[in-house]
């Protein structure tokens, strides 16, 4: 199915293409839910980005109104006016002004409508919103079928026609215009959820098209709309190799020996006090050290009291704020609704395009909001600071109890996650930090104990002995008891060394007694044998003598 | 009604010399029966109630389509009584005199 972009960031993702070409489309959603403005911005984008010229037929608002109004959005009507690319004409009907007598037509709206697009030869329209005729004319059955000629005249005209509907009571539009506009249908809402607003977008029927059927928060900001899908969600960002410090030496060895990917997404969780923010400091820090710009999102603290505190644990940050680096922005995250923090930080981001982002903590914008709107919305953020390329370190408050409970659902999202957590023995409180999980890279499965110093965050091996993990002073005592231990083994060590030399001392000895035995004995052996020898040969001799003594043979 | 174009101006009755009080525009798109309908309800009425005091302009839409924006018309026919101010639109074929009369004030409802 063809389809006519509306350039409005994030809403051609989720339809796959924009609105259905040369078909109409009904909007609709209830007052101040941001219709009007859809509509105009799909006219305003439509002759500015993609050739299309558009005629605005307004119902409500006169042309210098809605011309001032959308001023506010960069949207400069008048000029498109002039250049031809944008015909606006204001219908206006006042009951009182009007008698009905005898049947009637609407052909003079459909003549207005002609020579609008005529005049600029649009290829869209937008109808805002023609329920209004229903106040303006009582004989609803001229209407009704008027209106279904009506938007059947639209498709055979092939514009691309935005229709807008006022939400009713039960109904999508007051009057059922989506009776008669069926090929996509949009639904706009605008809830006040304690105080802070919110505002979705949902494509509520697209027909012939597959699209996104979740509701997405969208924003009015100083650009127009903009729709925040989740759809691209890590999928297509570009994936870096390389590998940057967690400004925590030990840590950065823990990492598979070269710290966080850049690019990735870090999350640390822990309970209060548990040395979350240093290490966010210590990630803004290294970053700083590199040369690279960072930013700082505080929802609990100010720039200052961030400073002071780091300063104190050895974070030097106010020379990074100084050197144009470090940009820290402390807001109160009941101070606006999701939307506009949102908003705010994308445009911080956008002004200050840091490479590293920390988030200290990304459950504060919990407050005020429902748990799954905080969820989508941090969502959005952890991946618009992933398609910046923007390395991303959150930091999130977690219950005592459950320390993996409050990972806002994006602990799938994250790509080295953290844990802090107290434990408490013999009287004082220790932190321990590990490793979660860390993808891509082989990380070290041991707790470390986590030390803030003056010096900044120290990661101490545990003591890992006879089955328990110890910590703090249990550690050190347990420690130096090893040490007294090991002493004295090694005297031991040392007594049955000397021992067994004494012992062997004296085998060698007997050794060299038995062996000086052997030699008296061989000795003793030799000499026999040599006698018996001598002996011999001397009664041989003897014998020779007597023969020739006696004259005989 | 004749369709050569534009707005056909058309006066009727005794000439005083005097504008008429009464000045109407009938806007009308094409010659469809509704119209010539409504052009004859309206000389009827004009004829019975406002001799010699009125000229009807007939707006064809279909020939000057960008009359329409300016009276605000939307719906056809349309009879707009621009003199003597305030401005009255009627809408329909002018088959009901006595709405028609209120319309142009020139009978008080009820």
């Amino acid at each position: 199915m063809p389809k006519a972009p509306t350039g409005i960031p994030g809403f051609d993702e989720i339809t796959f293409g924009g609105l259905p070409k040369g078909r109409p489309t009904l909007v609709c959603g209830g007052a101040g839910c941001g219709k009007t403005l859809f509509g105009i911005e799909f006219l305003v984008r439509g002759a500015t980005q993609f050739g299309e010229p558009g005629v605005l037929l307004s119902f409500e608002e006169s042309a210098q109104d809605l011309v001032v109004n959308v001023a506010s959005l960069g949207f400069d009507l008048a000029k498109l006016q002039r250049t031809k690319k944008l015909a606006i004409d204001h219908i206006y009907i006042d009951k009182s002004e009007i008698a009905e007598t005898g049947e009637y037509d609407l052909e003079g709206l459909f003549i207005r409508l002609n020579g609008a697009i005529e005049s600029v030869g649009a290829k869209r329209v937008l109808l805002d919103t023609p329920e209004a005729l229903f106040a303006g004319l009582s004989d609803v059955g001229i209407l009704r079928s008027e209106l279904r000629r009506l938007f059947r005249w639209l498709k055979d005209k092939g514009v691309t026609a935005v229709i807008t509907g006022e939400r009713g009571e039960g109904t999508l539009t007051r009057h059922g215009l989506e009776e008669y506009v069926s090929d996509c249908v949009i639904l706009l809402d605008h809830r006040v959820q304690n105080d802070a607003v919110t505002r979705r977008l949902r494509v509520l029927k697209y027909r012939g098209s597959t699209h996104g059927t979740d509701e997405y928060p969208f924003l009015i900001d100083q650009k127009g709309i903009s729709v925040l899908p989740v759809t691209s969600l890590g999928l297509t960002h570009g994936v870096s190799r390389e590998r940057i410090s967690s400004g925590v030496p030990v840590l950065d060895e823990m990492l598979g020996g070269w710290g966080y990917y850049r690019g990735s997404s870090i999350m640390v969780t822990g309970t209060a006090g548990t040395g979350k923010t240093s290490l966010a400091a210590h990630f803004v820090d290294a970053a700083c050290r590199r040369g690279e710009r960072a930013m700082y999102f505080a929802f609990e603290e100010s720039p200052g009291q961030i400073t002071r505190n780091m300063k104190s644990v050895g974070i030097h940050l106010d020379r990074w704020i100084k050197k144009g680096l470090l940009h820290i922005d402390s807001a109160r995250p009941s101070a606006f609704g999701l939307e506009m923090h949102l908003v705010r930080m994308h445009g911080l981001l956008d002004q200050h395009r840091p490479s590293a982002v920390a988030i200290d903590p990304i459950t504060g914008l919990a407050a005020g909001a429902s748990e799954h709107d905080t969820a989508v919305m941090v969502l959005r953020i952890v991946d618009f600071i992933k398609s910046r390329g923007a390395t991303g370190f959150f930091t999130a408050l977690a219950a005592e109890d459950d320390l993996q409970s409050t990972s806002l659902s994006i602990s799938s999202l994250v790509d080295t996650w953290l844990l802090l957590r107290n434990i408490e023995v013999n009287g004082e409180r220790n932190r321990l930090m590990y490793i979660l999980k860390s993808r891509g890279m082989a990380h070290s499965n041991q707790m470390r104990e986590f030390l803030l110093t003056d010096k900044g965050v120290k990661l101490q091996n545990v003591y890992l002995g006879a089955g328990t993990v110890l910590t703090g002073s249990a550690r050190l005592a347990q420690e130096a008891e090893d040490r007294r231990e090991e002493i004295r083994r090694r005297q031991e060590d040392r007594r049955r060394e000397l021992a067994l030399r004494a012992s062997l001392a004296a085998v060698d000895a007997k050794i060299a007694a038995l062996h000086a035995e052997k030699q008296t004995v061989e000795k003793e052996l030799t000499e026999t044998a040599a006698e018996g020898a001598a002996r011999r040969k001397a009664a041989s001799g003897d014998q020779d003598e007597l023969k020739r003594s006696r004259g005989g043979n | 009604m004749k369709s050569t174009g534009a707005a056909k101006a058309k006066s009727a009755g005794k000439k005083t010399g005097n504008e008429p009080q009464y000045r109407l525009r009938l806007y009308v798109a094409g010659q469809t029966p509704r119209s010539l309908q409504a052009l004859s309800n309206l000389k009827r009425i004009c004829e019975e109630h406002l001799a010699g005091n009125y000229r009807v302009e007939v707006i064809d839409l279909l020939q000057k389509p960008q009359l329409a924006a300016g009276d605000q018309i939307l719906a056809i026919p349309t009879l707009v009584r621009s003199i003597p101010a305030p401005a009255r639109r009627i809408i329909g074929d002018l088959s009901n005199v006595e709405r028609v009369l209120v319309g142009l004030d020139l009978l008080r409802a009820g």
